[in-house]
């Protein structure tokens, strides 16, 4: 706690040396600087580390020119973008074609606002944080549909419609598996959330029945919303060149990946949140090392899986990916949510371990049974040509 | 139509959209016209498609090429008969060995040339590492194209690179080879050689399997190929299409087989069919050929016999065949590859004419997508496996 007080303490130390009228201002101000600084670094070292790391997977070097061991290469690739012409296409609507890149940012750079980076470390503290969140989410929305409409490309055109029907499906169970903890917790507030897992490892959601399903299904959702592999069907490189993205360049190209870059980390703190303990430690002896240093490690890993999970998987089609958020993330949230409810109604304990456990063991196994029978992709054998056989 | 705000009294040009008249269509709908290329990440080489949407589905597709046209035939036809060796190469340039392979036998088919034992060993060599090289970095091409990042194909690329290895050592070039010659091969293989490739060959079905077990059964990518650009064996073969594409159709026809040409008949080898058509299916027919082709290349590198590598009869300058037409075909690794020669009795071929593959094969591009979303026609595209060079020749 000692860090987060110091923080706060320089804060309130720096506010009280502005003139009266200004310190509302600086005061939020100086709440945001942190964020906007830590994590526009935190972004470039990520293009850095999951360009390596992809590289890894592939079997080669990733960036090693630049720098020691290509630690400079994010330095190089700013340069770059900010020096590279900016093309606006002639038909484009220029004033959306400009806001959406900046309206993408803001909103993923808004939702960071309320998460706690440590005890009494956070932004903006209001009441309904999470909701605050995914109201944020849904702008993003917006920005990419304006920047596939405003471009005035087919391609866009066509990458926006399946961003906004994709992220308003995903919204769904993401949401849903979210009200799970929320239930338990019962609190809208991200502080209360944080606080409630303060009690080391054994407290964490995750470590529940309701919270394992709960926050696997809110991973694979959150892959869904921020366009991630095997998700990323908007931008669908080798389908739509680059999606809604297509007609950007330069900078506003840069502030597109540096927004997704930006709403990974969010929804990934936002993961960290909800069911590994926020900024609380593991253990209680370990709680001298500062909140924001756990957040930030649960947050990377966090990451990291993503980078794993991007560099292995092929994408899905775009119908198929609905089938799946429709058939089979939406019923799982809703058990999950009965199983948060059941163990609400019997306060914790054995009993309710094993109520919530079953429940959504079998609702689990036994929906992706009845799904895998009447799935029409198997497994095949081959045959091979009679010798005999052989036709002129 | 607004007038554009940088230029006023200009109409701001629109979609195209077309009014619909199509049963099934409400009305009122509009479609949309994309035209996908020349310069698109997955049209493999200059290629365009231009689609015609109904949401994302394709109502129409019209395959465009012909941007990497240079004249191939008529240029044949103006230079010797070993001149265009060479450039064989260029046709398929995955490929450049099994060209040549075409190219030479329609010649020695020609002039009757024969062609030594250990020379038919070098070629059926030759031809089926060119083999195991073109399958795997198709399908590493193919799983690309379903989104997977790269990976799959660097692991493709990685087998590949031992391949070309094997050939830069052999004819000095990674991809031109121009290996071959009229009556056998440009150069002798060492004993050197042969151990290398050897250990190339021992080594490839780990690497097959380590592939398959990461992504043959993988649950995407089953639910992006299976039941999708289904290619039926009748249209096939009216089509005339060839090679794994006929193939994953379930019609039993290898040039291997058919023809016996080379030595192949000497070999066991058993030919893989499909039962459905499908993606999935021109997928697995090309890992099953390739695991084909490994036990061929074992059996060659075995028993391959000393002797001449070359005709020591065929001459290299001067050569006129007498005067007649002949057709060559092989089983290339992307289907019937042939070539058809008129003689007139001078050094150069009198007509010259290929009949490439990849073309064949992209005309029922159309059949197959029609009805699938964009996203299956890239990779109905990539199962097809073109080359644009040799398309547009």
């Amino acid at each position: 706690m000692w860090f987060e007080e110091l923080l706060i303490t320089i804060k309130y130390y720096l506010v009280l040396q502005m003139p009266g009228s200004l310190q509302p201002v600086g005061s939020a101000f100086l709440s945001s600087l942190p964020i906007m600084t830590s994590f526009g670094g935190l972004f470039a070292l990520a293009t850095l580390l999951e360009r390596k790391m992809l590289g890894r997977i592939q079997n080669r070097y990733g960036p090693n020119r630049v720098g020691p061991g290509g630690l400079l290469q994010p330095v190089a690739d700013g340069i770059k973008m900010l020096t590279k012409e900016d093309i606006v296409p002639k038909n484009a609507d220029h004033l959306i074609h400009f806001l959406a890149p900046l309206g993408l940012l803001v909103s993923a750079m808004l939702g960071l606002s309320v998460i706690p980076f440590g005890h009494r470390l956070i932004a903006l503290d209001i009441e309904t944080g999470i909701l605050f969140f995914f109201a944020m989410g849904a702008a993003s929305e917006l920005a990419i549909f304006m920047a596939g409409w405003g471009s005035r490309n087919k391609y866009a055109l066509l990458g926006a419609l399946r961003a906004i029907a994709q992220m308003i499906s995903y919204e769904i169970p993401l949401i849903l598996s979210a009200l799970s903890v929320l239930m338990v917790v019962g609190s809208l507030s991200l502080s209360d959330v944080a606080q409630a897992q303060s009690g080391g490892i054994h407290t964490w959601h995750i470590f529940t029945p309701w919270g394992f399903l709960g926050c696997i299904l809110f991973l694979i959702s959150t892959l869904a919303e921020i366009n991630r592999s095997p998700f990323d069907i908007p931008e669908a490189e080798s389908e739509l060149i680059a999606g809604h993205m297509t007609e950007y360049s330069g900078f506003k190209y840069a502030l597109f990946f540096m927004a997704e870059g930006v709403a990974m980390f969010a929804m990934c703190a936002l993961t960290a949140t909800l069911f590994l303990g926020g900024y609380h430690a593991p253990l209680p002896i370990l709680s001298f090392i500062p909140g924001p240093v756990w957040l930030f490690g649960k947050l990377t890993s966090l990451v990291l899986l993503f980078i794993w999970i991007r560099g292995t998987m092929p994408r899905l089609r775009a119908d198929q990916l609905m089938e799946f958020a429709w058939k089979f993330m939406l019923p799982m949230s809703v058990v999950n949510l009965i199983a948060a409810g059941v163990w609400v109604a019997l306060d914790g304990g054995v009993a309710a371990w094993i109520l919530s456990g079953l429940l959504n063991c079998v609702a689990y196994f036994g929906w992706s049974r009845i799904l895998s029978q009447a799935s029409r992709f198997n497994p095949r054998t081959y045959r091979y040509a009679e010798e005999a056989g052989v036709s002129k | 139509m607004t007038p554009s705000p940088d230029h006023p009294g200009e109409a701001m040009p629109q979609f195209k959209m077309h009014a619909t008249g199509v049963e099934g269509v409400t009305e009122g709908t509009e479609r949309m016209e994309v035209s996908m290329g020349p310069h698109h990440p997955s049209t493999h080489g200059v290629f365009r498609m231009d689609v015609e949407l109904e949401g994302e589905t394709i109502t129409k597709l019209k395959p465009v090429f012909g941007y990497l046209h240079r004249n191939h035939e008529k240029i044949a036809e103006s230079t010797s008969y070993l001149g265009s060796m060479p450039y064989t190469d260029r046709l398929d340039y995955f490929n450049s060995m099994t060209n040549n392979w075409a190219y030479a036998l329609s010649v020695e088919k020609l002039a009757g040339i024969e062609v030594p034992e250990r020379a038919e060993y070098i070629r059926v060599i030759t031809a089926e590492l060119t083999r195991l090289q073109n399958h795997v970095s198709l399908i590493g091409f193919l799983v690309q194209d379903m989104g997977a990042l790269g990976t799959p194909l660097m692991y493709a690329f990685r087998e590949r690179e031992r391949i070309l290895d094997l050939f830069e050592s052999l004819s000095g070039a990674r991809m031109m080879c121009n290996f071959m010659r009229f009556g056998g091969c440009r150069c002798d293989v060492s004993a050197d050689w042969i151990k290398q490739a050897q250990s190339v060959v021992e080594a490839f079905p780990q690497f097959l399997d380590e592939f398959e077990a990461l992504i043959s059964e993988n649950e995407v990518l089953m639910a992006r190929s299976q039941h999708v650009g289904i290619l039926k064996p009748e249209l096939a073969i009216d089509a005339g299409v060839a090679g794994p594409v006929l193939r994953a159709t379930g019609v039993n026809y290898d040039l291997r087989k058919v023809d016996g040409y080379g030595i192949y008949d000497r070999f066991q080898f058993r030919v893989p069919l499909g039962d459905h058509g499908d993606v999935y299916d021109r997928y697995m027919i090309r890992v099953l050929e390739m695991r084909e082709s490994v036990k061929i290349l074992q059996q060659a590198l075995a028993e391959i016999p000393n002797g001449d590598y070359v005709n020591p009869k065929a001459k290299l300058r001067g050569f006129r065949p007498p005067p007649g037409e002949a057709y060559g075909r092989i089983e290339a690794p992307k289907g019937e590859l042939g070539f058809y020669l008129i003689s007139d009795g001078s050094p150069k071929p009198y007509r010259y004419r290929v009949r490439p593959p990849s073309l064949i094969n992209l005309t029922i591009l159309e059949d197959m997508c029609l009805g699938q979303t964009i996203a299956d026609a890239v990779i109905i595209l990539g199962s097809i496996d073109i080359v644009l060079g040799e398309v547009d020749r």
